[in-house]
């Protein structure tokens, strides 16, 4: 066991990664001397060279787009988006090329490619620096999506990730990077929780409260709260938003009648919404209340100095708790 | 190759003047000063924000240190009916267009994402996208072109718009599409790269390996590289890449060579990539100590005059610093103003909810 933070624990899981397949390569802006811009890839230059810790040009379409390549030369790209709002111009490349690959050379071509990005606000940041993007890429098939909220998971999911044969976005929750956490560093992959999995973090009867990345925290938060009133909160990482972990919701849900969603970015075309259509189709007899959601509202993320009215806290988690309770 | 190899330069790092067979300087007395107290005053801008930023006042910040000759030396070239794209290192150029200081810390305070009106001082303000903006530019100078207003002649009519960015951006699809657009159209824009060999942490020849300027060729246009750190070269050479633009001769690209002497913002630490040795031999070359050397060996600029815009900047920099602190934060439910033109019916029912949260939490 190690006591790690998220960002050295990826850094640790892509140095053990790293390890053990020559065939993986870093690229991305500032990863190398600097070692990005949170500190992510810190050392591995150093430790892995400059031909497999590559410092890109400026250029996200460049950088996904070149990943590509090498990676139909058989090489095993994780490229590093140094911060969320600056996917964009790599989107193309991700959801036109990435994504379909496989599909329209009949399985010919493979890209294990994985494409890692801090997301989410909270850090009192400038404009573009705060996005949660992420139902964007779950909502394109071929793609895969996850994202890890305590260091174990960092450390295991990002290996898992690198590992697979299909293009994963592995999205990092920017403002819990520094959150420390126990480490299972003596464990094997094999023995770790499989990426696409949903974690039920505290039991409960009462109401499912289901969170990914930045607000599993909150999530968890508001159930100390609501444990203080007695009202026991079953509260569940996502983990994976794309595919979805269904059979650990429907069973959570099905047991407590009651689900509440909770992530940052807007709640409109967000992985609430799919959430919330899964569970009333698959729970429709044992929900007391419809599925509610907490997330970001409908707006572009707003100046900093109002964030924290913008993303989801545990008041609002309970305030929909209470909704559902009473409903 | 020599960093120097042909380029521009007017005034050299010892404040002495350069013959140069294509551009001399055309600036009288009085406005060298005024330049000379731009820098200083930006300089000031830029240490005092600096400062804030490390008391907690601002989120962060993007130094300018080391550019001030580029900026302003490029931007009062700009007439007034011109207009700016800029990033968010060019607190100059916002400078120039009678944007106040104490509204360029809105953006880094967090308290608005446009800390002035855009139209008004026609400064589009701080553009965080890499390269974005430079399409942007384009477009408008294409607008400017519909409109008739490039080569009539009319000094207050023709227009030209300037597009600031870094030699990071030089790499980004959307700078080299604005390129291929520009030439294309002939459009009237400037394309002002500060080549501050830096892209956080990367090098320019990360970027190319060529003089950035050169890559101008191979898109039909034309490309002048500049001592960025003399304000009398960057000044006159875009006057004429202006001048060049409103008259309907097309785009230029300038690459004006300088050097970041902080840190990239607030939030990173330079040591970790640069070396000392460069910055000192940068610091040599500072571009306000030279043009200083210069007016002092001409008289110009007289010890009362120093003592004069010594009082200037630490007056601005008190403001700043009383004015920083005493900017309002918006109020929460304003995140939803400015979504859309029209009123949106699911908006408005989230602003109530907002509105009753805060509502709640003052009465508990
Ligand atoms: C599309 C995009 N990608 C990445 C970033 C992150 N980023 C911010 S500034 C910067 C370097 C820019 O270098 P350059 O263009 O030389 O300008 P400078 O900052 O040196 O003025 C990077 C990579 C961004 N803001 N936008």
């Amino acid at each position: 066991m190690a006591q790690l933070s998220i960002v050295h624990a990826i850094n640790q899981g892509l140095r053990r990664a790293m390890d053990s397949d020559s065939k993986i390569l870093l690229m991305g802006e500032d990863i190398g001397k600097l070692g990005g811009v949170f500190r992510v890839t810190d050392g591995l230059q150093k430790d892995f060279g400059e031909e497999r810790v590559i410092d890109s040009p400026l250029a996200e379409s460049g950088i996904v787009g070149t990943a590509i390549g090498l990676a139909l030369y058989g090489y095993r790209p994780v490229v590093e988006i140094q911060f969320d709002g600056f996917v964009f111009p790599a989107f193309d490349q991700i959801v036109v090329q990435l994504a379909r690959m496989r599909y329209r050379s009949a399985g010919a071509l493979t890209l294990p490619i994985t494409i890692r990005m801090p997301y989410g606000g909270g850090i009192g940041s400038v404009e573009h620096h705060s996005e949660s993007p992420e139902a964007y890429f779950a909502a394109t098939p071929g793609l895969r999506v996850i994202t890890c909220a305590d260091s174990n998971d960092a450390y295991w999911m990002i290996q898992q990730a690198i590992a697979s044969d299909d293009p994963v976005i592995f999205l990092e929750p920017k403002r819990r990077y520094w959150q420390k956490g126990e480490v299972n560093i003596e464990a094997n992959m094999s023995d770790a929780l499989n990426m696409y999995s949903a974690k039920v973090l505290t039991q409960g009867s009462d109401c499912t409260v289901i969170g990914y990345g930045p607000t599993v925290a909150t999530c968890l938060q508001a159930a100390r709260f609501a444990a203080d009133d007695g009202v026991k909160l079953e509260v569940i990482d996502l983990r994976s938003l794309s595919p979805i972990d269904m059979s650990t919701l429907v069973e959570s849900v099905n047991k407590t009648g009651r689900a509440v969603l909770v992530h940052e970015a807007p709640g409109t075309g967000g992985i609430g919404g799919e959430l919330a259509a899964r569970l009333s189709q698959a729970c429709f007899y044992k929900l007391e209340a419809p599925v509610m959601r907490v997330t970001g509202y409908d707006v572009p993320y707003p100046p900093s100095r109002i964030e924290d009215d913008y993303l989801p806290d545990a008041e609002r988690i309970l305030d929909a708790v209470e909704k559902s309770m009473n409903y | 190759m020599d960093q120097f190899d042909s380029v521009v330069q007017l005034l050299d790092s010892n404040g002495s003047v350069v013959a140069n067979s294509q551009f001399t300087s055309t600036l009288s007395q009085s406005e060298l000063l005024g330049f000379y107290r731009d820098m200083v005053l930006v300089r000031t801008l830029d240490e005092q924000a600096t400062a804030l930023q490390r008391q907690g006042e601002l989120g962060l910040w993007a130094p300018l240190l080391g550019q001030e000759a580029a900026q302003i030396g490029s931007a009062r070239a700009m007439q007034k009916q011109d207009f700016a794209f800029s990033t968010y290192r060019e607190h100059g150029v916002a400078w120039c267009r009678g944007v106040d200081p104490v509204d360029m810390l809105r953006f880094w305070r967090g308290t608005m994402h446009q800390g002035w009106d855009a139209n008004h001082y026609r400064d589009y303000g701080y553009q965080i996208i890499i390269g974005a903006h430079a399409l942007h530019a384009t477009g408008y100078a294409m607008g400017a072109q519909l409109a008739g207003r490039v080569g009539s002649g009319e000094a207050e009519k023709d227009q030209a718009v300037m597009a600031y960015f870094g030699d990071g951006a030089m790499s980004e699809g959307d700078v080299n599409e604005a390129f291929v657009f520009a030439a294309s159209y002939q459009a009237p824009v400037v394309f002002f790269c500060q080549n501050n060999q830096w892209a956080i942490s990367e090098p320019t020849r990360r970027q190319s390996r060529t003089p950035l300027a050169q890559r101008a060729v191979g898109f039909g246009i034309p490309g002048i590289r500049v001592d960025g750190n003399d304000v009398i070269a960057c000044y006159e050479v875009t006057e004429h890449a202006l001048h060049r633009a409103r008259s309907g001769q097309g785009p230029t690209l300038i690459e004006a060579v300088t050097y970041r002497m902080g840190a990239h913002t607030t939030s990173d630490d330079p040591t970790k990539y640069q070396l000392f040795s460069d910055v000192e031999l940068w610091r040599e070359r500072d571009p306000i100590k030279r043009l200083k050397i210069y007016l002092q060996t001409k008289g110009i600029l007289s010890a009362e005059l120093e003592t004069q815009l010594a009082g200037e900047a630490s007056a601005l920099a008190q403001r700043m610093r009383d004015e920083c602190r005493e900017l309002p934060d918006p109020k929460p439910s304003s995140m939803f103003d400015h979504v859309y033109a029209d009123t949106d019916i699911n908006l408005e029912k989230q602003r109530a909810e907002v509105e009753a949260i805060l509502i709640q939490s003052m009465e508990n």
